[in-house]
């Protein structure tokens, strides 16, 4: 349950809009059903006050949507953030991706937010859901008893995981500042590296296998801006619509990851988005902890205009050839 | 109508799979559904429905259509294509049967897919009835009785009995296998099923979602509704809705160059793509307004108006389920057609 009511954001927004700080707002609309929010360009007031919503469900995050949507728009746009979305706005800021000008943040404290496919797992035949103390309390379309379903058992995983509470970017904060976590986020990547080769080759060669290529990961990730990605450019030579052969398969995660490498900063859009469950952060997540081992301690979008490490020269860092000795060790 | 005891039915699946390469929906790590080849130990799920639709047996995400290989001034063509055989899908639920006829009016009208119609000859589908529907199921709103799935089989299961009724030649010649395993039974326990579920569709929250004001003879009215810009501000393009759908049909052909020749192969394409039917001119749908409104377009009017009225929706509900922003071919027809 989140502390920060719908109320509270509603009434800032239509302060904002009506006093004329911003001309749009891009916020949480109303589903379906109890669950099924759909991120949306709210115009008015009345607009707001109609569709507007946060709760359990919010897990959308906005920052890269900025991209487009400043370009496009007139005057300001307030957008919503949680704490974990503050680093993706930092962090395309970094990369002058959009116009800061253009944009009035609001960060919003954060409870945590809820995985639909826990919860579905959980309950069939959704009706409604209420969010009380005890959890969610869900009714179903089959007239069944409601069951209250405790929080913590159906969050998303990087909600279980939250790296930090703390907002690095706003021009305004509703709720608590909340701390920076020391959170467990690692401990699954330890155990991939604790894995043999081969025991990890089948476990990726099994995750990925899954994948339909829908793009949804790319497609939602903060990190991946670029105007052309290589591939859906017919003229890049790698374009692949399908994964036709298991290299290929690989080849697009592969490739990805390499490229968000030291700006990913694991915000969870793309385990969230596929919607064949592959645990995609895990394998930006060994990516971060290698930069954390080899360089220091690094987090995308803690600060704009940070120099990510894989992009810059210190007289400290890793000779190429330590590369060799930490194969050695896991081999 | 015949039945067995649903603690026979490991035999049964046993018996099918002597005669025929069977599929059927397993459990996966994730607690999600998949369509997967049965074999000793393979346990069929409870779930409602698979997240990849069946479409998959017929019309793959890619496959290879034939091989060129030059050499000096002679092209050599191979067909490569690979015979099927005799296969049968299990636990096909109505709104997905349904989908196939969607799918046949495109691939076996003239010019006829013989790639397509080759898995669709040799595919035998076992259709399963519901009884407990999802919040998101719609299959209704298009005239899909849940209760009473065609295919070459149908079947329905209770707590502890399996019922097979026979629809077609293939499906008598399916059941036939399994004669020894069932027996005669009367319809009883059938309808009280079909009853009591058809209380819990009538209460779903989709129930009266309608195609009013959607199908053929609609286009200039609906293509300038003023709604599609809303609806589609957030869209991300990412062809999750299209690769999950059953009834979604758009392809690419493309050539795979192998260092010493060329694979031209045929795989899923989307609507939602920039790079969709790109062609020397570029592409004619250039925002992402425009490919949102091409899909939902598609399936309520052109695809109706082209094919006597029926819509290329069946209602199952995986988009509503899968979308990354959950936006939605329920919310487009509530806000642009009759029901608000
Ligand atoms: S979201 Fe999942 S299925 Fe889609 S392309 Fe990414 S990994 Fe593949
Ligand atoms: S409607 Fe949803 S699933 Fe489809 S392309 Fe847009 S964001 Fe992706
Ligand atoms: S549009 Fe959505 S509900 Fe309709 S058939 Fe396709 S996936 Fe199912
Ligand atoms: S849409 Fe209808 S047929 Fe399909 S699974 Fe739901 S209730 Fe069954």
């Amino acid at each position: 349950m989140q502390k920060i009511t719908r109320e509270q954001l509603l009434d800032r927004a239509v302060a904002l809009l009506s006093d004329g700080t911003v001309n749009s707002v891009l916020g949480w609309q109303k589903g379906e059903f109890d669950y099924d929010v759909t991120p949306h360009i709210f115009k008015s007031a009345d607009e707001l006050k109609e569709g507007f919503v946060w709760n359990d469900f919010c897990y959308a995050n906005f920052s890269k949507y900025l991209v487009l949507k400043t370009d496009r728009i007139e005057g300001k746009l307030l957008v919503f953030l949680k704490p974990c979305d503050t680093y993706s706005f930092n962090q395309l800021l970094t990369e002058h991706r959009f116009d800061r000008e253009k944009v009035y943040a609001i960060g919003v404290g954060c409870e945590g937010m809820v995985d639909v496919n826990k919860l579905k797992a959980a309950v069939d035949g959704i009706s409604s859901i209420e969010a009380t103390e005890e959890g969610l309390k869900v009714t179903t379309i089959y007239d069944d008893e409601p069951t209250v379903v405790a929080i913590e058992n159906v969050l998303l995983e990087r909600c279980v995981n939250c790296k930090s509470k703390k907002h690095v970017a706003y021009d305004e904060l509703m709720g608590e500042e909340g701390e920076i976590i020391d959170s467990a986020r690692f401990d699954e990547v330890a155990a991939l590296e604790a894995m043999t080769a081969d025991e990890r080759f089948a476990f990726w060669q099994n995750e990925l296998s899954k994948c339909i290529r829908c793009n949804a990961c790319r497609d939602a990730c903060p990190a991946c801006t670029c105007e052309n990605c290589v591939f859906n450019n017919p003229n890049s030579g790698v374009e692949t619509k399908a994964p036709v052969t298991s290299f290929e398969e690989q080849m697009f995660h592969i490739i990805r990851a390499y490229h968000v490498a030291g700006r990913c900063t694991d915000c969870g859009e793309c385990s969230r988005v596929c919607p064949q469950n592959i645990p995609l952060h895990l394998l930006n997540r060994k990516f971060i902890k290698d930069i954390n081992e080899c360089y220091g301690d690094y987090q995308a979008g803690e600060e704009v205009g940070m120099r990510a490490p894989l992009v810059d020269y210190t007289l400290e860092d890793l000779e190429p050839g330590e590369v060799l000795n930490r194969r050695g060790e896991d081999a | 109508m015949r039945k067995c005891s649903l603690e026979k039915i490991n035999l049964v699946f046993a018996e099918i799979a002597k005669a025929y390469t069977l599929y059927l929906p397993t459990d996966q790590n994730d607690s999600s559904a998949k369509f997967t080849k049965w074999e000793e130990g393979s346990v069929w799920s409870n779930a409602l429905n698979t997240v990849r639709s069946p479409k998959d047996f017929f019309f793959p995400q890619a496959e290879d259509l034939m091989e060129f290989k030059v050499e000096g001034k002679n092209i050599d063509i191979t067909d490569i294509r690979q015979e099927s055989e005799d296969f049968v899908i299990f636990g096909v639920r109505a709104c997905d049967v349904k989908s196939f006829e969607i799918l046949d009016r495109v691939f076996l009208v003239d010019p006829v897919d013989s790639f397509y119609a080759s898995r669709r000859e040799h595919g035998i589908i076992v259709s399963l009835a519901c009884t407990k529907p999802s919040e998101t199921c719609f299959c209704t709103t298009f005239g899909i009785d849940c209760t009473e799935p065609a295919g070459d089989v149908s079947i329905w299961k209770t707590e502890t009995e399996l019922y097979w009724q026979a629809n077609t030649e293939k499906g008598e010649k399916l059941l036939s296998y399994v004669d020894s395993l069932t027996e005669d039974a009367n319809t009883k326990a059938v309808d009280e099923q079909k009853e009591k579920t058809s209380v819990v569709m009538k209460k779903l929250p989709l129930a009266n979602l309608t195609t009013d004001g959607f199908g053929a003879g609609k286009t200039m009215e609906l293509f300038n509704n003023e709604a599609w810009d809303e609806l589609s501000q957030t869209c991300l393009g990412c062809g999750t809705c299209t690769f999950v759908c059953p009834t979604c049909q758009c392809y690419d052909i493309k050539d795979f160059d192998t260092g010493n020749g060329v694979i031209r192969y045929r795989c899923w394409d989307s609507c939602m793509y920039s790079e969709f039917t790109k062609m020397a001119h570029g592409n004619n749908r250039l925002t992402q307004k425009e490919r949102f409104r091409q899909r939902f377009m598609h399936k309520l009017v052109y695809y109706p108006e082209n094919n006597d009225g029926l819509y290329s929706c069946v209602g199952c509900g995986r988009c509503l389920a899968k979308c990354p922003i959950s936006m939605n071919i329920a919310k487009v027809m509530k806000k642009i057609g009759g029901e608000k």
